[in-house]
């Protein structure tokens, strides 16, 4: 609260008893209100906290967490960090429904970054059939509800694509079926971890070399075509060490057996029809983010950039961009959290998710409703508190720093 | 900033109002509502399911409507409160619904883990396999690599891991929310096998175009006992469901049905006198009229009539009394007396 200086307060009033008084005092008033709507705040939440006890005590049920260290009984397929059995305990399952969780958050915001830059972008295209197209692919995603274009994916892929018996094959390895679509897995060998070593190695080469070469340039102008030697460095580098410890990577091929395809990797139709949905429905919100963004810097820096003998390109990334970025960033943080909030629409297509995991099933077989449903809302918040903090760093780093 | 104190007066007030936990008297809310609110699935076939006039019908909902029979005299006041595996007992702990009838597995962990009070066993089931002939499986054992389509927060979900662990296979689950899911994606091909109760393949297999292509396997993994549940802290309440059950029970061991109850009035056989009313006082007993029972079998009928009615074998669902038989005819069906 701000206090306002003695100079401008308002006359005081000095008729009427003290309360009258105070009420009609700005300042005090205010802080009357306040007090009163937090204690009546205060009184409704320890009121509501009080029928959960009195309701949870009459049906005879004991606020605990120690149903997270038995047996959760039941199987989760879908679980690429975590090994994980029905003989595993409550609080692993909710693991696996975290990692879900976050993987499908995480490809979701990298697809819908990508995509809703490249729509943000077609849109303001001079052609006007891209821009048009883009326009209306926009306006119909944007307006249906996402649950539906994740169950309409879904449908789509388990009721169009054929069996695994008559899945279409890609090529040698590759494989497209209503259960999944089937890739060969990396195997990595004996020595692979040099070549990851070597990958670092290069990565913190070429942030010494940036910082070098930005020196130079602002040392003597000199500027150095710093993308493609960087690429150079990682690709060479990781390259040359992968060769020299004898090529330690090897691919698990799909192959069909009995039911299913056994071995390689599986993604999934659950998996699919969450992400792409996820990824499309958020990407059509940030295009038009992004078109804000691009609009907003006004056409005389572009022009001013130019004058200055910039190329297009040069002018793109110099002047542009990092001035519609700072339009841009604020409202993309609150996509991404809504991104990663959606995915708790997994449920509807059964991916095991944290709602589904710990939140539905567990919940389901311990009666633990209370408990299950606090984790899973701790867990979301983590989630949005760690995005929001990401994403404030991102844009005070992007901010305006003036020189 | 305008400030109106009777607003936030209010809201406090509807808040109270709100949060006042009802937990005893089950009975009395029920009669001051006049319906009775059923916790059912939402839709097997023979056992919950509406038709085209939206009136629910199945074996579990003939429960519902013996219960509303009792408590309200017309079997036709009731509301269906539908509900996924996961929902179900939410739903009736939180006062949505003041009896459970919906094909739910009387287990240890529900009993005293969930807090239910169970009443009874009014369908003796358990955990099969369906499958398409064209797989060429014959047996259970044969299903390792298979994916699965499992209802989750089910028994069964829990019987089907426990299974192939115990046979050291492998499947993938596709865990789907209702028996509707379930049928989609099994027939779209998501997965090569549906598992649920058996009673529940039946009927959902009814539904098929091509009913006589997929088989029931063999094996029944489970002992699925499947019967009514209430909340716990109210016993009369729990009574009430209890006997509501055994009274379409022993209707059908003492011959009483819904033609004949009428003549069965002037009966000779004191269990039957007491049983409809015209004899003692256990309608009072229990909070009820006199005549709770005789409404449930003029109005919906005893055990076999509900049965047959429903998903008997003249029925498209077609099962078998078998273990659902009287105890009199080598089945499991057994009311204490009424005495």
């Amino acid at each position: 609260m701000n206090s306002t200086p003695a100079t401008t307060a308002p006359p005081v009033d000095t008729s009427g008893n003290v309360i009258t008084r105070l009420w009609r005092h700005e300042e005090s008033r205010s802080v009357i209100i306040q007090i009163v709507t937090m204690v009546v705040l205060f009184a409704l939440l320890a009121l509501a906290a009080r029928n959960v006890a009195i309701n949870l005590e009459a049906i005879g049920k004991e606020f605990s967490f120690d149903f997270l260290w038995s047996t959760a009984a039941y199987d989760i397929t879908f679980s690429p960090f975590i090994e994980y059995t029905s003989r595993d305990t409550h609080m692993r399952a909710m693991w696996v429904g975290i990692g879900n969780t976050l993987l499908v958050a995480v490809c979701g915001i990298i697809l819908a970054s990508i995509l809703g830059f490249l729509m943000g972008v077609m849109r303001l295209s001079k052609n006007w059939l891209v821009s048009r197209i883009v326009y209306c692919v926009i306006e119909f995603t944007r307006n249906v509800p996402v649950l539906l274009h994740i169950l309409l994916i879904h449908g789509v892929i388990v009721t169009t694509l054929p069996p695994p018996k008559q899945a279409i094959p890609l090529g040698e390895h590759f494989f497209i079926s209503n259960r999944g679509f089937f890739v060969p897995a990396p195997v990595f060998e004996e020595g692979f971890w040099l070549v990851v070593m070597a990958f670092i190695a290069a990565i913190v080469a070429i942030v010494f070399f940036k910082r070098w070469a930005k020196k130079v340039q602002d040392a003597t102008g000199k500027i150095y075509p710093v993308f493609w030697i960087s690429l150079g460095l990682l690709v060479g580098f990781t390259g040359l060490m992968f060769l020299l410890t004898g090529m330690p990577l090897s691919w698990d091929f799909p192959v069909l057996k009995g039911f299913n395809y056994k071995g390689g990797m599986a993604l999934r139709p659950e998996f699919l029809a969450l992400w792409l949905a996820l990824s499309y429905y958020t990407a059509s919100f940030i295009a038009e983010i992004v078109r804000g963004g691009i609009i907003s810097v006004s056409h005389g820096q572009t022009e001013a950039a130019r004058a200055l003998g910039l190329r297009q390109n040069r002018v793109l990334q110099l002047v542009v961009v990092p001035q519609a970025l700072r339009v841009i960033i604020p409202p993309l943080a609150s996509q991404y959290l809504n991104l990663t909030k959606n995915s708790s629409l997994a449920i509807a297509i059964g991916y095991m998710d944290v709602v589904a995991t710990i939140g539905g099933i567990s919940l389901m077989q311990t009666g633990k409703e209370m408990e299950t449903m606090s984790i899973v809302i701790v867990i979301y918040l983590i989630f949005s508190l760690t995005i929001s903090a990401i994403m404030n760093w991102f844009n005070r780093r992007m901010k305006l720093v003036a020189r | 900033m305008k400030f109106k104190p009777t607003l936030i007066l209010s809201a406090a007030t509807l808040a109270l109002g709100i949060t006042s936990g009802a937990q005893a008297g089950t009975l009395e809310d029920v009669q001051k509502r006049g319906s009775l609110n059923c916790v059912v699935s939402t839709g097997v076939p023979g056992f919950a399911y509406t038709d085209e006039s939206g009136e629910w019908h199945g074996f579990d909902v003939d429960f519902c409507r013996a219960t509303a029979a009792a408590v309200l005299g017309d079997a036709k006041k009731i509301k269906a409160v539908t509900s996924t595996g996961k929902t179900r007992f939410t739903l009736l702990n939180s006062a949505e619904g003041d009896v459970l009838w919906r094909n739910t597995t009387i287990t240890f962990s529900r009993d005293v883990g969930v807090k239910l009070r169970f009443h009874g066993v009014n369908y003796y089931d358990g955990q099969g396999f369906l499958v398409s002939k064209d797989l060429g499986v014959n047996s259970a054992k044969e299903l390792d690599g298979a994916s699965v389509c499992i209802q989750t927060g089910t028994t069964t979900e829990l019987n089907l891991a426990d299974y192939f662990f115990a046979n050291g296979m492998k499947y993938e689950a596709v865990p789907i929310e209702t028996n509707d899911e379930g049928r989609q994606n099994y027939l779209a091909g998501r997965c090569d096998v549906y598992t649920t109760d058996a009673s529940g393949l039946a009927a959902t297999r009814s539904t098929f175009t091509d009913p006589a292509n997929h088989i029931i396997l063999p094996e029944i993994i489970s002992k699925e006992p499947l019967g009514p549940a209430t909340r716990h802290g109210d016993d009369q309440w729990s009574d009430i469901v209890t006997w509501v059950y055994y009274a379409t029970v022993t209707a059908e061991e003492k011959g009483v049905t819904q033609a004949n109850v009428d003549e069965m009035k002037s009966s000779k056989d004191p269990e039957i006198l007491r049983l409809l009313g015209v004899e003692g006082n256990q309608g009072e007993e229990l909070g009820l009229p006199a005549d709770w029972a005789y409404q449930i079998i003029k109005q919906v009928g005893n055990y076999g009539e509900i049965f047959d009615r429903n998903i008997g074998p003249n029925t498209p669902i077609g099962l078998e009394r078998g273990l659902n038989a009287l105890w009199t005819e080598g089945g499991l069906q057994y009311s204490p007396p009424f005495r």
